[in-house]
C-alpha cells in the first residue's frame, strides 16, 4: 500500500480531524497576521482532502457533499480561515465534477487536482456588480482557440496561493450581463495587479485580496455548460451549504469553549449551578437549530442531486437561500450568548475562552452575499412560490 | 398566445434587446431576463389568463423562452378546462 492509498484508507471524518488539529494550532496566528493558513492547508493536502468529491476513475473518492460538508464543520471547530479556503475551494470542485463532464482538458485538471493536491479559487465579485453572482460586466474574448480575460475582482480569497482560479464573465462582448460563462484558468496563465489589500475584521487568514485579473489560455477551458446553470443548481446550493456547515463549526466551538467555562465554574461550587449555566443552554438550543437547518438543506440537495428539475425549482432556491439566512444570523446570537457567559475570559484574546476571533469570523456570514440581497431574492420567489408547509416534504 | 407572452415581456422582462429579436424558441436568460423580472412577467400572465403557476412549473425552465412559457401555460389551461 502507498502512503496516499494508507491516508485514503481512513475514514474521512478522522483524516479532517488530524488537519483541524494542525489549523487549530495555527489559527490565532492566522488571525492575527491576516495571513494564508498555510499550516492548515498543507494538512489538508497532507491527508489528500482536495479532491475527495472528484469521481474515483479520476483519481478521487467520490465523496457525497454531505461528507464534505462534515470536513468544513470539523475545520470551522478548528480555524475558520483554514475551513473557509477548503469550502471555498470544494464549490469550485463540485462544479468542475458535475458541469464540466465529457470535456477531456477538464477531466484531466481533475486528475492533476487529486495527484497534486492542488487548490481552486474563485472570482465572481466584480467592480461595479457586487456580490450578484449572476452578473458580470467583463467578458471573454475568444479569438479563434484563445481566450483573453480582463476582470476587476473586488475579491479573490487566497488568490495569491492558489493553483488556478474559476473566473466567471459575460459569454461574449456582445452578451448581456446575464449570459456568463466560468473559465478555470491556471497559476502561469494569469497575472493579478493587486488593488485592495484584506485587512478585515475577520476571516483575516482567507486573504481575500482585490485584483485586476488578466488572462490568456485556450478556449477548451471555458465550462462547457452555462453558468447560469451551474449557479442555478450547484454553486449557490453548494456554497450555502458548505459556509453553513462551516459557520456551525465557528458556533459550536464557541459553546465548546461557554460549556467548559461553565463546567469549571460548576466544579469550583459544588452543589450550585452555575450562573452561566442557563445561558448554555439556550445557547445549545440555538446551535441545535443551527445544526438541523444544515443537516436539512444537505438532504434535500442530496435528494434533487442528478436531478436539474429538481434543482431549477424556485421552491429548491427558497430552501437554500433560507439555510443561508437562517444559519449566518443564528451563529452570532449563539457566539454572543458564549460570550456573556465566559465575560472576560471570552473577551479576552489568549485565554482557552478566548471568542473575539470566533465572532469576528462569524460577522463574514451575513455578508458573504449579502443577507439583504439573498432576502431580496427570496422574496421575490414568495411572490409566486408557495412556502412549504409539509413537516417531511 | 404567444403574442400577449411577447407583450407582457415587452412590458415586464426588462430586457436589453427589442422582443421582437429573440426567436420563439431562444433562451430568455441569455437574452439578459432576470429572475426578478422573470417572476414579474409570471405575475403578469397569472393577471392576464388568471391562472396560479402550480409548483412544478416553477423553475427556470418555464420560463427560458416564448415556447416554454406557452407550453407552460397551455398545460395550466387545459388543467383548469378538465
Ligand atoms: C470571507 C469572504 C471571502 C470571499 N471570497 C470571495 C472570493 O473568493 N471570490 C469572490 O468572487 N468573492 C468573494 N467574496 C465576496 C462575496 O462573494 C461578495 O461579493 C461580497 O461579500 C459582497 O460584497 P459587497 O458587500 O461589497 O457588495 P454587494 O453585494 O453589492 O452588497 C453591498 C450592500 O448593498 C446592499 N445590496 C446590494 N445589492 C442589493 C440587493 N439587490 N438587494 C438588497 N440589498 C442589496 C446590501 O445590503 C449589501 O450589504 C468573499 C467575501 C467574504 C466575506
Amino acid at each position: 500500500m502507498t502512503a496516499a492509498a494508507k491516508i485514503t484508507a481512513l475514514a474521512l471524518a478522522d483524516r479532517a480531524k488530524r488537519a483541524a488539529k494542525v489549523a487549530a494550532e495555527f489559527a490565532d496566528q492566522v488571525d492575527i497576521e491576516g495571513r494564508f493558513p498555510s499550516e492548515g492547508m498543507d494538512a489538508l493536502k497532507s491527508e489528500r482532502l482536495m479532491g475527495i468529491m472528484i469521481r474515483p476513475e479520476l483519481g478521487g473518492e467520490g465523496a457525497s457533499l454531505t461528507e464534505v460538508a462534515d470536513v468544513c464543520a470539523i475545520l470551522g471547530q478548528a480555524c475558520a480561515a483554514t475551513a473557509m479556503t477548503y469550502a471555498m475551494h470544494q464549490i469550485q470542485i463540485a462544479s468542475l465534477a458535475d458541469y464540466a463532464v465529457g470535456s477531456a482538458w477538464h477531466e484531466a485538471l481533475q486528475k492533476r487536482i487529486c495527484d497534486e493536491q492542488l487548490l481552486i479559487a474563485s472570482a465572481t465579485s466584480e467592480a461595479g456588480i457586487g456580490g450578484n453572482l449572476r452578473n458580470s460586466l467583463c467578458a471573454i474574448e475568444v479569438d479563434g482557440d484563445t481566450a483573453r480575460l480582463t476582470k476587476d475582482a473586488t475579491v479573490i480569497s487566497y488568490g495569491a496561493d492558489a493553483d488556478a482560479i474559476m473566473v466567471t464573465s459575460r459569454r461574449h462582448p456582445d452578451a448581456a450581463h446575464s449570459d456568463q460563462v466560468a473559465t478555470i484558468f491556471l497559476k502561469d496563465q494569469y497575472t493579478l495587479e493587486q488593488t485592495s489589500k484584506w485587512d478585515t475584521l475577520g476571516m483575516r487568514g482567507t486573504c481575500s485580496d482585490g485584483y485586476i485579473f488578466k488572462a490568456e489560455a485556450p478556449s477548451e477551458q471555458i465550462l462547457p455548460r452555462p453558468f447560469a446553470e451551474i449557479a442555478a443548481q450547484s454553486m449557490l446550493a453548494v456554497s450555502h451549504l458548505l459556509w453553513g456547515s462551516l459557520w456551525y463549526g465557528i458556533a459550536a466551538d464557541a459553546a465548546a469553549r461557554a460549556q467548559s467555562f461553565v463546567k469549571a465554574a460548576a466544579r469550583k461550587s459544588p452543589g450550585q449551578v452555575p450562573p452561566g449555566a442557563l445561558r448554555l443552554a439556550e445557547a445549545s438550543s440555538l446551535l441545535q437549530l443551527v445544526k438541523a437547518n444544515v443537516v436539512a438543506g444537505l438532504k434535500q440537495f442530496e435528494g434533487c442531486k442528478g436531478d436539474s428539475d429538481a434543482l431549477n425549482a424556485m421552491s429548491f432556491s427558497v430552501a437554500m437561500n433560507n439555510v443561508k439566512i437562517g444559519t449566518s444570523q443564528t451563529i452570532l446570537e449563539i457566539i454572543n450568548h458564549c460570550m456573556l457567559i465566559c465575560g472576560i475570559a471570552g473577551y479576552k484574546n489568549g485565554t482557552p475562552f478566548s471568542l473575539g476571533r470566533h465572532l469576528r469570523d462569524a460577522h463574514s456570514a451575513q455578508l458573504m452575499i449579502s443577507n439583504d440581497r439573498i432576502l431580496g431574492n427570496t422574496s421575490t420567489m414568495l411572490l409566486v412560490n408557495k412556502q412549504d408547509t409539509s413537516l417531511l416534504g | 398566445m404567444k403574442q400577449t407572452i411577447r407583450t407582457l415581456l415587452a412590458k415586464h422582462g426588462n430586457l436589453p434587446v427589442a422582443i421582437e429579436d429573440v426567436a420563439d424558441g431562444a433562451d430568455l436568460y441569455d437574452a439578459g431576463l432576470s429572475s426578478f423580472a422573470s417572476v414579474q412577467v409570471m405575475l403578469a400572465l397569472e393577471e392576464e389568463f388568471d391562472i396560479e403557476f402550480p409548483e412544478h412549473l416553477l423553475n427556470r425552465k418555464s420560463f427560458s423562452s416564448v415556447d416554454e412559457i406557452a407550453a407552460a401555460l397551455t398545460e395550466i389551461l387545459e388543467e383548469q378546462a378538465a
